[in-house]
């Protein structure tokens, strides 16, 4: 048992801003009953409800799909961006170049990510930018009717029989080997593991990928799917017990060796990790690509923090880029003088 | 990158050349439909497709006219010197924000990346045009903000910034259908109440964006429009046939949406040539298109074969077409 002192108490009525639940919720769903989707949407609400974040310092942003449509289904009082088809991450890009002090919840599909926004995925997280970024997989693409995406696995079967010949692309596999600091799966229906994945997601100085296997009801969820509630039931692999403690609750963690792992963030929070079948340590590369080829090996589904390393260094700060928002720079900042202009003007003489 | 940048409130340019522009072309509608300012660079080379990627034209002009699928418009501006490129530095970015939407800057390889003699650069006294952005004080003024309601009755928006702390301020952007509200809808009244006031927003910036510039001639019946690199042969051009006893005024055209300009230029000439670098030409078919009928009026004077057009060839035209010998 670990005696870590994080407060396991049932989550308050209102937050540390005075807000309820309800205030972060967004508009009603438009998705089908019981899409996987709706219950990410919820965690989110939950997450961001429970760390009290001021959802004025939120930006959302998605893609185009099911799951990309979402944003728009919680932080009602934040601003969203539903851009285009693959490309929210170039558009999530120059929102935080524009304005670093945005905090970006990223929503999209792995048809979005994996199929034709795998280039812009690939570069965002070369970038490294700050952002939460939940990819909501279940293997097709809902909104148009179902087809595989890049991410079902090779010999799942649709509804109507066509078998997929292809191997998937792993988007977790992808982040870690391309050096991305915080990669983890979960589960749609694993709230008690989701919720707190995404609060220590949120606190992450850099990008934060989260694949969510998220079951589309109305196309993938048969016998034959691989990503159905049922399979991923079945065949869930979960690496440990996931806890998180914000840093605002000053609380001294205290972890009982061998049993449960402690991982500091830099703004003083702390993800606990409780030991279940096997020892696994997060801050290693190398046991992370071990353990995402070890499930596809076993036909298992990984879930859990697969990778974190605290001291992300961020695009941002990559750039070296000032503090205040390049948005709310004035002409006063932003214009060299008469003088200024004249002396280019001399060399070029 | 930039569509995000402009809708959180930076100014945002990138460059490319048309390559880059087919394959971006859809960021193009988000733009103009979401109402997200942007600004892109276009370095024209030739096409289509890789084309003669070393060489110089005009032919993106239609294609950035009305980029993206669906019924779109953007602003376009057709600087011709490389003092005017640096003048639509700042003029591109005042339009873009101030219409929130897309603005194309047409130079050409030619241009950009060859050298130029040019006088020194003056310094742009005129303060930035910031556009119609509301932040939580003046939320608070007006009582009410509705991201894509018409309160001026120009077509114009009135727009907020991500991080703006006021409880009206935050909207939701998309490039599906939406309300005055930001709420997606798929009314068609509502729709159609959108598109025809995006439409009365571009009629607003046909009188806003650099007016076409005129340089007459006395007695002339003949007027010749051009744009861009061409100017600089044009003043040539329009020497030697003035030199042949040919009198031509000259309309340089600085940017789309075109407006009563240059159906006034055309009315008021016997014969009118087009001068662009193009097979097809486009900005004549811009040109048609927005003064009605005028085609029997019109000749247009098309050079494509790659290089920098020069005087000869426009003097020639004109004069095949008028019946006069241009001896130099
Ligand atoms: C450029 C482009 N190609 C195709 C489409 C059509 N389209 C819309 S959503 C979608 C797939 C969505 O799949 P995914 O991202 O997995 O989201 P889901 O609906 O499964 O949540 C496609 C192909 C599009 N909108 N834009
Ligand atoms: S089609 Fe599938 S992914 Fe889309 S809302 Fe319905 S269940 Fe969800
Ligand atoms: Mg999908």
């Amino acid at each position: 048992m670990s005696d870590s002192k994080a407060p396991a108490a049932p989550s308050p009525k209102t937050n540390r801003l005075g807000l309820v639940l309800q205030d972060y919720r967004g508009a009603k769903s438009t998705l089908c009953a019981g899409c996987g989707h709706d219950a990410i949407s919820a965690a989110i609400t939950q997450a961001f409800f429970e760390l009290g974040v001021d959802q004025h310092d939120v930006a959302k942003l998605s893609g185009i799909g099911c799951s990309s449509k979402t944003p728009a289904y919680f932080l009602g009082r934040s601003f969203g961006f539903n851009s285009v088809h693959g490309r929210m991450p170039a558009v999530a890009t120059g929102t935080n170049l524009a304005n670093r002090q945005l905090r970006l919840v990223a929503v999209s599909g792995d048809g979005d990510s994996a199929s034709i926004g795998l280039g812009q995925f690939v570069h965002f997280l070369r970038r490294n930018v700050r952002m939460l970024y939940v990819i909501e997989n279940n293997g097709v693409y809902g909104l148009t009717k179902g087809q595989f995406s890049a991410t079902a696995d090779v010999d799942s079967v649709l509804k109507h029989g066509t078998r997929n010949d292809l191997e998937a692309i792993d988007t977790c596999g992808l982040a870690v080997e391309l050096g991305c600091d915080f990669v983890a799966r979960s589960f749609s229906g694993d709230r008690k593991q989701l919720v707190p994945l995404i609060k220590a997601a949120a606190a992450h100085g850099g990008t934060a990928l989260l694949d969510v296997i998220s079951p589309c009801v109305t196309f993938n969820d048969h016998d034959g799917s691989t990503k159905s509630y049922k399979y991923t039931r079945e065949h869930d692999w979960a690496l440990h017990e996931i806890g998180f403690v914000p840093g605002y609750e000053n609380v001294d963690v205290e972890i009982a060796a061998g049993e449960t792992k402690d991982v500091e963030l830099p703004d003083g929070s702390h993800i606990t990790l409780k030991k279940l079948d096997e020892d696994y340590d997060p801050t290693d590369r190398l046991e992370a690509q071990r353990v995402l080829h070890r499930a596809r090996e076993e036909r298992k589904i990984v879930t859990g923090l697969l990778y974190v390393n605290p001291e992300s260094r961020s695009f941002a700060d990559a750039l070296e880029m000032v503090d205040r928002p390049l948005a709310q720079l004035g002409e006063d900042d932003l214009r060299p003088g008469a003088a200024d202009l004249a002396a280019v003007m001399d060399e070029l003489k | 990158m930039v569509v995000g940048a402009g809708w959180a409130g930076a100014r945002a340019m990138t460059s490319t050349s048309g390559p880059g522009i087919s394959l971006m072309s859809e960021f193009a509608g988000l733009s103009y439909y979401a109402e997200v300012p942007a600004v892109i660079w276009d370095i024209q080379r030739v096409g289509p497709s890789t084309g003669l990627p070393t060489r110089t034209a005009q032919g993106d002009v239609s294609m950035v006219a009305n980029l993206s699928h669906g019924d779109t418009e953007h602003i376009v501006l057709l600087p011709a010197t490389v003092e005017e490129c640096f003048r639509c530095g700042q003029e591109a970015f005042d339009l873009a924000e101030e219409f929130q939407t897309l603005v194309f800057v047409l130079s050409d390889l030619d241009l950009g990346m060859n050298q130029w003699m040019s006088d020194p650069f003056e310094f742009a006294e005129p303060p930035y045009r910031r556009g119609k952005v509301l932040d939580a004080e003046a939320i608070e003024k007006v009582g009410k903000f509705e991201r894509y309601r018409d309160v001026d009755g120009d077509g114009v928006p009135y727009r907020t910034l991500p991080g703006n702390p006021h409880p009206q301020a935050a909207y939701f952007c998309r490039g599906s259908g939406h309300d005055e509200a930001a709420a997606y809808s798929e009314s068609a009244e509502v729709y159609q109440r959108n598109l025809d006031r995006l439409a009365r927003k571009l009629d607003t910036a046909r009188d806003r964006v650099p007016a076409p510039v005129l340089d007459a001639m006395e007695g002339a019946t003949i007027g010749i429009i051009a744009f861009g690199t061409s100017d600089a042969p044009m003043k040539e051009a329009r020497d030697m046939l003035s030199a042949a006893g040919v009198a031509t005024d000259y309309l340089r055209l600085r940017a789309l949406p075109l407006n009563d300009a240059v159906t006034e230029f055309i009315d008021g000439h016997e014969h009118v040539f087009v001068v662009e670098q193009n097979r097809d030409a486009q900005m004549a078919g811009l040109i048609k298109l927005h003064c009605g009928d005028v085609a029997h009026k019109l000749t247009s004077l098309l050079h494509y074969d790659g290089l920098p057009i020069h005087a000869r060839f426009i003097a020639d035209g004109v004069t095949a077409k008028v019946g006069q010998k241009v001896e130099v």
